[in-house]
Order: structure tokens, then sequence, then C-alpha cells
């Protein structure tokens, strides 16, 4: 039982169709985690992470969002076949997320006791009495006075109103946490705190995580997989240790480039030439080709698929297609 | 709070001067003369110079002024109709409840119309049923008062007879003014409304209400409509006072007697203090209508709310300095 998946995405394909033409935002991602694991979803702004996460919950806003293709396999049951009704249940109860940006995410002529106290109305047999009880307990948890459930949320600073966030998120005890970003919009000092708020959290209530950050340095902290998405694609995916230490993707190589170490003394970083292509005109064959230091001309033609390198560790490039090896 | 609205109270004041002081002036350098529709036109010299000293006409424009405000703020005289010589204070008070019916009526009708109209339109965006409702609206917007009110005669009064087409006495003679005032109100509302909807409900707080596995209602009326209605109630206050005044036309084709038709016969009359009086009782009723919008901005919005509160905050702190010292 141990190793079961909790959640499986197979093949997910998620367009943006709008009038200037399709954004390809998401194009086939497989990924699973496992009860009680935290997987980190690396990549640039714009690589498809947070419509990854939308998608899981059914929120891609549509229009223009739509679901193309794929499966997200939920405690053996496909969430994208699913009627809205059950999706409801699942929203906010069994799966829910942290979002993004604490500052526009809470509604501001609520108390965020309200605001907190409503998801586990939604959720739990309770009475409203009841549901206030849990919100100030669960402000104490996030580390905020229970007293202040009667505010509102332009009453708290960003990272008081990103406690907030996470409490409704946590609120009823869900079994699969979705946080985007939850450190982007905070000051430093307040990250680490957050991050590790998530993280006793996450292990006091056994609830299997998926982080999306661009930030490789809270994934070496938080998570135990990592998947690196590039253009919409997952490009490298394994454990801590096959990313951290047998990197073998050249855009996760970019990226290690781009962040200054410890141990090593460079004068200057090196950060990924080129720009993220505009994911509504994708390059042909390897979508990271243009910036690739390694690509050949069979790169701009050929499509990588998934190569497993070692057990657990799957990458995206040809130069491992064929028995290559990394060595073309 | 209540600190708050008396001190609104108090600002409402100069407004009024001012008021007074723009309509007086306007009157006093308008052209054609009073004393004509008093005396008529065959009256002698010496009839005009004794009916102008006995008005008060031939004194300076200053005194005038003085005088004027000086009887509104002592004795709340508002002066004397020309035409009736009766208080214009007294008239003004008799036809008020009939212009206040049918703003409440015309407000009655647009409100929940517009709210409904533009809360379907912006949730069935770019539906059947949202580009009917918007034409309709755009119509409604488009048409002008007076055409739209002899259009509804011609039809429910004269043809087919289901309502009577002038007179403002039972709830029958209520109908036709209604509508014919209030579709202009509906369609703005209903297109405030929508935009305002659509706006809030592409916002990040809608997501996370969805992402609590809220219901739509629970998500459009809890989370959304709240939101939306903070830039709408201004709108609402806008058309209850335009609604107040606005009513002139369909007082004059109805045959209402409101306080649009005496303003109507007062300025053809050159009727100066029922003028002032009217305009000066249209300006206190759209004082307050505004200070209501602003105390309901208050009650919707807990960060407007705040801004009352910290001002008293300050304001106890200050005479709590000041009993210090």
């Amino acid at each position: 039982m141990a190793n079961e998946n909790l959640i499986e995405i197979k093949n997910l394909v998620t367009h943006y169709i709008t009038d200037d033409g399709v954004v390809e935002a998401v194009n086939g991602i497989n990924l699973s985690i496992k009860k009680g694991e935290s997987l980190g979803l690396v990549g640039e702004t714009g690589a498809g992470k947070t419509t990854t996460a939308l998608s899981i919950l059914r929120l891609v806003p549509d229009p223009p969002g739509k679901i193309i293709s794929g499966e997200i396999i939920y405690n053996g049951e496909d969430l994208l076949k699913k009627p809205i009704k059950e999706m409801r249940k699942i929203r906010g109860g069994q799966i829910s997320m942290i979002f993004q940006d604490p500052m526009t995410a809470l509604n501001p002529i609520l108390t965020v006791g309200e605001q907190i106290a409503e998801v586990v109305r939604q959720h739990n047999d309770v009475t409203r009495a009841e549901s206030h009880q849990r919100a100030v307990e669960m402000l104490e948890m996030v580390g905020i006075q229970g007293e202040r459930a009667h505010e509102y949320p332009h009453q708290f600073s960003g990272g008081m109103k990103q406690r907030v966030v996470i409490a409704i998120a946590l609120a009823c005890n869900p079994h699969f946490l979705i946080a985007d970003e939850p450190t982007t919009a905070l000051d430093v000092t307040i990250q680490a705190q957050v991050l590790e708020m998530i993280s006793e959290l996450q292990k006091k209530l056994g609830t299997s995580m998926m982080l999306i950050t661009h930030d490789l340095g809270v994934v070496a902290e938080t998570c135990e997989q990592v998947a690196v998405m590039y253009a919409g694609e997952i490009v490298e995916y394994g454990t801590l240790e096959h990313i951290f230490n047998h990197t073998s993707h050249p855009y996760t190589e970019g990226l290690f480039g781009s962040i200054p170490s410890l141990d090593k003394s460079v004068t200057r970083l090196k950060p990924i030439k080129g720009l993220m292509p505009d994911p509504s005109n994708l390059p042909s064959g390897c979508s990271f080709h243009p910036r690739c230091e390694y690509a050949t001309d069979l790169c701009a033609e050929r499509c990588p698929v998934d190569t497993e390198i070692e057990p657990g560790h799957i990458v995206r490039c040809l130069k491992f297609e064929d028995g290559r090896h990394g060595e073309w | 709070m209540i600190r708050y609205i008396l001190k609104r109270l108090v600002l409402m004041i100069p407004v009024l001067v001012g008021v007074i002081f723009i309509i007086f002036t306007i009157n006093y350098i308008s052209p054609g003369d009073p004393l004509v529709d008093i005396l008529g036109i065959e009256a002698s010299a010496e009839q005009r110079a004794a009916k102008a000293h006995e008005l008060g006409l031939d004194q300076p424009y200053l005194v005038q002024l003085g005088n004027y405000i000086w009887g509104i703020f002592t004795r709340l005289d508002f002066g004397t109709s020309y035409r009736t010589n009766r208080p214009v204070r007294d008239e003004v008070l008799e036809r008020f409840p009939t212009t206040l019916l049918l703003t409440s009526l015309i407000t009655c009708l647009s409100v929940p119309c517009g709210l409904t109209f533009g809360i379907v339109t912006a949730v069935f965006q770019n539906s059947i049923l949202d580009y009917v409702v918007t034409f309709i609206a755009l119509a409604g917007a488009s048409m002008p008062q007076f055409w739209l009110a002899l259009m509804l005669m011609l039809v429910f009064a004269l043809t087919l007879g289901w309502f009577p087409a002038i007179g403002f006495d039972t709830p029958r003679h209520w109908v036709l003014p209604t509508i014919a005032c209030g579709m202009l109100p509906i369609s703005t509302l209903t297109r405030n409304v929508r935009s305002s909807m659509l706006e809030v409900i592409r916002q990040d707080y809608i997501r996370t209400a969805r992402a609590k596995g809220l219901g739509e209602l629970k998500i459009i009326f809890k989370h959304a409509l709240r939101n939306a209605l903070i830039p709408i109630i201004t709108v609402i206050g806008f058309q209850v006072t335009s609604a107040m005044a606005g009513a002139i036309v369909a007082e004059q084709i109805f045959s209402i007697p409101g306080m649009g038709a005496l303003l109507i016969s007062s300025i053809k009359s050159k009727n100066y203090p029922s003028i002032q009086g009217n305009i000066l009782w249209m300006g206190l009723m759209a004082s307050i209508i505004n200070l209501i919008v602003d105390l309901a901005y208050a009650y919707i919005d807990p960060r407007i709310k705040a801004q009352f509160t910290r001002r008293k905050a300050k304001a106890t702190k200050k005479t709590a300095e000041a009993k210090a010292v």
C-alpha cells in the first residue's frame, strides 16, 4: 500500500484556445505522486506549472482553457471524467491548493475566519459555530492569533495572508496539497518560515504534496521527487538524488548553471541563453533545441520521448535515446 | 460612525449655500422680468415699481441674496411664490410626496430588474440569453424617455385601455410612468452590473472560492456579487438622484402633480422663489442620497469602514491628548 500512487497524471494536454491562436501550455505530461510524498515541479515562468496544477482541480479558466486529453487518476478514478458535483466534493476537501499570490487570493469583504470556516462547512457536517472554532484552530496552527479571525484580509501583511491561504487549504485535512509558488510573493525571511510550516503540517497530516516553484533550493529542502518542466513538457523526472547529482537533461544542467554554488568558485553565473519559447508558437522537434548547447540538426526534426536512464530517472532528450547515454 | 454622519450633515450646509448662490445668480442675471408675469403686460410703471419694491426686487443683488439666505437659515423661509402668494416651503412639501413616491417606484422596479439582468448576462456570458438581454438593455438606454412615455400611453392607455393615461391617484395610475422612467435606469444598471460582475468573476479570490468546492450559487452571491456591488452602489445613487430630478419629463407627459411639474411652471413664469425652493430641495435630497451611498459603501466594504473607525480612533486619541495637556 505504501507504494501506491495517490495521484497519477497520464499524458495530460491542456491548451488555451484564443482568437490569436492556440497556446500550448501543457503538452503531454506524466507524473505520479505516492501517499505522503512531495514532488517538486520546477521550471521557468510560463512553463505550464500552474496550468498543470489547475488542470488537476479542473479549474483552468474555460474559456479559453481546455483540457484536450489525458487522464488524472486519483484514488483509482479519473478526475477528468467526474461529474462537476463530485469534483466539488474533492476540491478543498481531498485535494486543495495554495495559490500563488496571497494579495489577491482572499476575498476582501469577508473575514478571514469566515473564509476558513466556509470550506470546513462545505465538506463537513458541522454547525456554523463549530466551523468558526475550527477556523480559529487553523489560524493558530499557522501562527496567527485566534482572535484575529474576525479581521479582514486588508488588516494582514502579505506573509500573514499567505498563512491564511495555507490555513484554508489545510482546513479539511486534504490528502493531496498543491502549493503553487507559496513563497514567491514573500520576503526571504518569511519564505523559510512558511516552507518549514508547510512541511511540518504536511508530515503531521500525512498529506502528499506537489510543490510548484522555480527555486531549486526550495525543492532540495522540501521534496523527495523532482520534475523539471519546460514549455509544457516534463524534460527530466526523478528523485532528488537523480536530479541534483546525476543531472542529465541539458535544460536542468542550465538551471543549475544559473544559480550560484557554494563549493565551486566561478566568477560569472552561466544563464541559459535565449528566452522561453512562445507557447503559441513552439519550435519543431525538441522545444528546447534553440537554446540547447548540445543541439544537433536531428533535434529540430525529431521530438524526444521519455527515456528511463536509471530506475525512476526519466529524461526526455534525444541525447539519451537509443542507448546513447548522453554521448552523441 | 454617528460622528461621521453628523460631520457629513454639517458639511451639507456649504454645499447647499453654494446651490443657493448659483441658482440665485442664474435667476438674477437671466433675461426677462417676473413683473410682466405677475402684473400683466399692460401694468403702469408706478404699479411695477411698487410691486418690485414689495418683492424686494429693487434692492442690490448682494442684499437680495443675503436676505434670501438669512431667511432660510433663521426662519426656514424659502420665500413666497409670486403666483399663489403662498410660502414656497409649503408648496414644495405638498408636491414632494408625489415625486418621492414616483422615485421610489422607479427605484423598486429598476434595482431588482437591473441586478437580475446584470447577473444573468454576466454568468451566462456570450450565450443567446446574454445577447438578447444586452440588446434589450441597449434599446432601453437609447430610447428617449418622452417617446417611450408617449408610446406606452398610446398602446396601453388609448388602444388597450388597461391603464389610465394621466393622473397619479391610484396604483393603476402609477404603472405607466414607472415603466417609462424605469427603462433607462434598468438598462444602465444591467450593463454596469454585467461588466462589474465579469470583472469580479475573473479575480483570484473567485478561483479560491471554486477551489474550496463551493457551488456556483454561493460563489456568485456570496463572493462575487458583494464585491461587484461596490461600484454599482454609486450608479444606483446616481440613478435615484436623476430619477428624482428626471421625473420632470414624465410628470409633464402624464400630468403628475409632482415637483417637476411645479418647477417647469415656475421657470415658465419666472417665479424666482419657487424655482430656488425646488432646486434647493432637490439639492438637499441629492446630498442625502449621496450620504446614504457612502454609508452603504462602508456597510459592504470593510476597507472603507476601517477608514471611518480609524478616523474615530485618531479623534479619540486627540481628545485624550488634549485632556492630558
